[in-house]
C-alpha cells in the first residue's frame, strides 16, 4: 500500500503538477495569449477533429469486427483477432512511416487516391488515417466481451415475437451495446487527441493546417519556451481528464442496468 | 450450436448478411492492418536483404538496439513488480479513495505521450525543479539514459496493475485467509497464494507492456535529446533515418521492430488459447 502510493506520487503525481506549476508561473493574460492564440486553436480543432472522425469509423467498422469475431465462424479467426490488436504491439513511428509511404501521392494507396482529386498524406485527412489505425482495437476490445456475453436467448425472444431481424438489431442488440459501445469511441478518441509517433510523418505538420496540438508541445520546448509547452500541456490534460471521467461515468451508468 | 437444413435459428444471420459483414471487415483490416505491416518489410527489402542487413548492422543502429532492451530490462520489471503490489492492495484490500487510486493508475493511459516526457524535462531538465541541483553534481537525466526510461516507465506504468486488478478481485480473498489461517505471514500468503494465482495475468501485461516499452516513441522523443549512438531508441533512430531520406535504412530497423509486434501477438494469442481466462480485461 505505502509502496503503491509512494511510486505513484514520485512517477505521476510530482511530475503532473510540475506541468501545472510551470503554466501557472505566468500571468493569466499570457497562459490566455499561450493557450488559445490562432495557431493553437487551429491545431486543437485539427486534433479532436481528427480523433473525433477516426473514432466514429472504428465505431462503425468496430462494431462489424467485433461482430464478426463473436457471431460467426470463418477461416483465418483466429489470427484476424490476433491482427486486431496490431496497433497496441506496433510501434507508433514504425506505423507512421508505413502510413505515410502508402498514402504518399506516388505510394501504393496514394496513386489510386491522387487522380480523384484526394490528398491523403500531407494533409488532415493522413491525420484521421493514422488515428484510425491507432484507435481500432479499443472499440473492438471494449464491446466484445459485451457481444459475447449478451444472452441471445433475448434476440430469440424478441424474434419469437415477431420482430424481423433487422428490428431486433435496432431495438434489442444495439441498445445493450450502447455503453460499451461509447467507452470504446471514448477510448479511441481519447488516445487519438494525445497520438504523436504515427501522425508527425504522415500528417505533413504545416502550421494552422496539418498541425497537432501535441507537436505545438514539442515545438514550443525546442525553442525553449517551457511556461508556453506547459500551456498546451495543461489544456491536453484537462480534456484527458474529461475522457477518463466520461469514460468513468458511461460505465458507472451501464453497471445500473446489470 | 448451429441450426441443421433449412431450419434457421432466430440469432443466425442470413448467408448474404455473413458473408457481407464478413468481407466488410476483412476488407478494412487489409486495408487498415496489413497493408502497413506489408509495406514496411517490402521498403526495407527494396534493394535486397544486403541493404537491410547493412542497415541493421550499422553501429548506430545497434546502440539503438541495445538502449531499447536495456531500457524494456529495466522499465519491465519495474512495472511488473509495482503491478503486483498496486494490484494486491486494491484487490485484496478495502480502504477509502480506491476508486481515485485506479483513476491515477490509468491516468497515463490518457495522457499525451508528449506531455509525458514534457513533465519530466520540466522536473529534471535545466530549467527544471532539480535541474540546478542535478547540474551542480555533474547528473544527467534529461538527454540521457535514465530519463528514458523514467519516460518508459511512465506510459507503461498501467498495464500490468490492469491486468491483475479485476483478476485478483475475481478470485476473492478466501484462498489468502485460509493461508493466513494456517499460519503463514503476509510476504508468504503473497508469494505462494496470491502471486502464483495470478501468473498468467502477469505474464499477459507483461507482454504489453513490453511491446509498448520497446516502441514508445512520443515521450522517449521528447525526453531523449537524439543523440546518436548515445540516446537514441530504435524508434527514434527509424525517425532519423526516415528524415534523412534513408528509406531502406529506415524500414529495416522498422522492420524488426514489427517482428517484435508479430512474435508479441502470437505470444499474446497462444496465452489466450491455453488460458481462457487472461483475456479481454479492462481494455488499454
Amino acid at each position: 500500500m505505502g509502496v503503491t502510493l509512494t511510486i505513484l506520487s514520485l512517477i505521476v503525481l510530482i511530475p503532473l503538477t510540475a506541468v501545472a506549476l510551470k503554466a501557472a508561473h505566468q500571468s493569466p493574460e499570457a497562459f490566455w495569449a499561450a493557450a488559445f492564440n490562432d495557431r493553437s486553436l487551429a491545431a486543437y480543432r485539427l486534433t479532436f477533429g481528427a480523433a473525433f472522425v477516426a473514432a466514429a469509423v472504428n465505431g462503425v467498422f468496430g462494431v462489424l469486427t467485433a461482430w464478426a469475431l463473436v457471431r460467426y465462424e470463418f477461416p483465418g479467426k483466429t489470427i484476424v483477432n490476433a491482427l486486431v490488436d496490431l496497433p497496441f504491439a506496433l510501434p507508433t513511428a514504425v506505423a507512421g512511416i508505413a502510413l505515410a509511404t502508402l498514402y504518399a501521392p506516388k505510394g501504393w494507396v496514394g496513386q489510386f487516391l491522387t487522380p480523384l482529386g484526394i490528398k491523403a498524406a500531407y494533409n488532415p485527412i493522413g491525420v484521421v488515417i493514422a488515428l484510425t489505425f491507432i484507435g481500432l482495437p479499443f472499440v473492438v476490445r471494449t464491446i466484445e466481451p459485451v457481444l459475447r456475453d449478451a444472452a441471445e436467448d433475448v434476440e430469440e425472444a424478441a424474434a419469437s415475437l415477431g420482430a424481423d431481424r433487422l428490428q431486433t438489431i435496432a431495438r434489442v442488440v444495439l441498445p445493450a451495446l450502447a455503453p460499451a459501445w461509447l467507452t470504446g469511441f471514448a477510448m479511441a478518441f481519447a488516445r487519438g487527441v494525445g497520438e504523436y509517433g504515427s501522425v508527425i510523418f504522415i500528417a505533413g505538420n504545416m502550421p494552422y493546417k496539418s498541425e497537432i496540438a501535441p507537436l505545438l508541445i514539442i515545438i514550443q520546448l525546442e525553442q525553449f519556451e517551457y511556461e508556453r509547452a506547459a500551456t498546451i500541456a495543461v489544456v491536453m490534460l484537462a480534456v484527458s481528464f474529461t475522457m477518463l471521467l466520461v469514460i468513468n461515468a458511461i460505465q458507472a451508468w451501464s453497471r445500473r442496468f446489470d | 450450436m448451429r441450426a441443421v437444413g433449412t431450419h434457421r435459428r432466430a440469432t443466425d444471420d442470413p448467408a448474404w448478411t455473413k458473408a457481407v459483414i464478413i468481407g466488410v471487415v476483412m476488407l478494412f483490416l487489409a486495408l487498415v492492418l496489413v497493408l502497413p505491416l506489408v509495406a514496411v518489410f517490402v521498403e526495407a527489402l527494396r534493394k535486397g536483404v544486403g541493404a537491410a542487413l547493412a542497415a541493421i548492422s550499422n553501429p548506430d543502429a545497434l546502440a539503438a538496439v541495445k538502449l531499447t532492451l536495456l531500457t524494456a530490462l529495466i522499465a519491465v520489471p519495474f512495472n511488473a513488480v509495482f503491478g503486483l503490489c498496486a494490484a494486491w492492495a486494491i484487490a485484496k484490500h478495502d480502504f477509502p479513495g480506491k476508486a481515485f487510486l485506479i483513476t491515477l493508475i490509468d491516468l497515463p493511459f490518457s495522457v499525451s505521450p508528449v506531455v509525458a516526457g514534457l513533465i519530466y524535462v520540466l522536473v529534471f531538465g535545466l530549467q527544471g525543479w532539480f535541474g540546478e541541483w542535478l547540474l551542480d553534481h555533474d547528473l544527467k537525466i534529461i538527454f540521457a539514459v535514465p530519463g528514458i526510461v523514467l519516460a518508459t516507465i511512465f506510459v507503461t506504468f498501467p498495464f500490468v496493475a490492469r491486468e491483475l486488478i479485476p483478476l485478483m478481485q475475481e478470485q476473492g480473498t478466501s484462498e489468502e485467509e485460509a493461508a493466513v489461517s494456517m499460519g503463514a505471514g503476509g510476504l508468504t500468503t503473497f508469494w505462494r497464494v496470491t502471486a502464483p494465482n495470478v501468473r498468467w495475468g502477469l505474464l499477459y501485461g507483461v507482454l504489453l507492456c513490453n511491446a509498448r516499452a520497446m516502441g514508445e516513441f512520443g515521450a522517449v522523443s521528447v525526453v531523449s535529446g537524439h543523440i546518436r549512438g548515445l540516446t537514441n531508441t530504435m524508434p527514434l533512430h527509424v525517425e532519423i533515418l526516415y528524415n534523412e531520406y534513408d528509406f531502406v535504412g529506415a524500414f529495416a530497423v522498422a522492420a524488426l521492430l514489427c517482428l517484435l509486434a508479430v512474435v508479441t501477438l502470437v505470444l499474446k494469442t497462444a496465452l489466450e488459447v491455453a488460458q481462457p481466462g487472461v483475456r479481454g480485461r479492462g481494455g488499454h
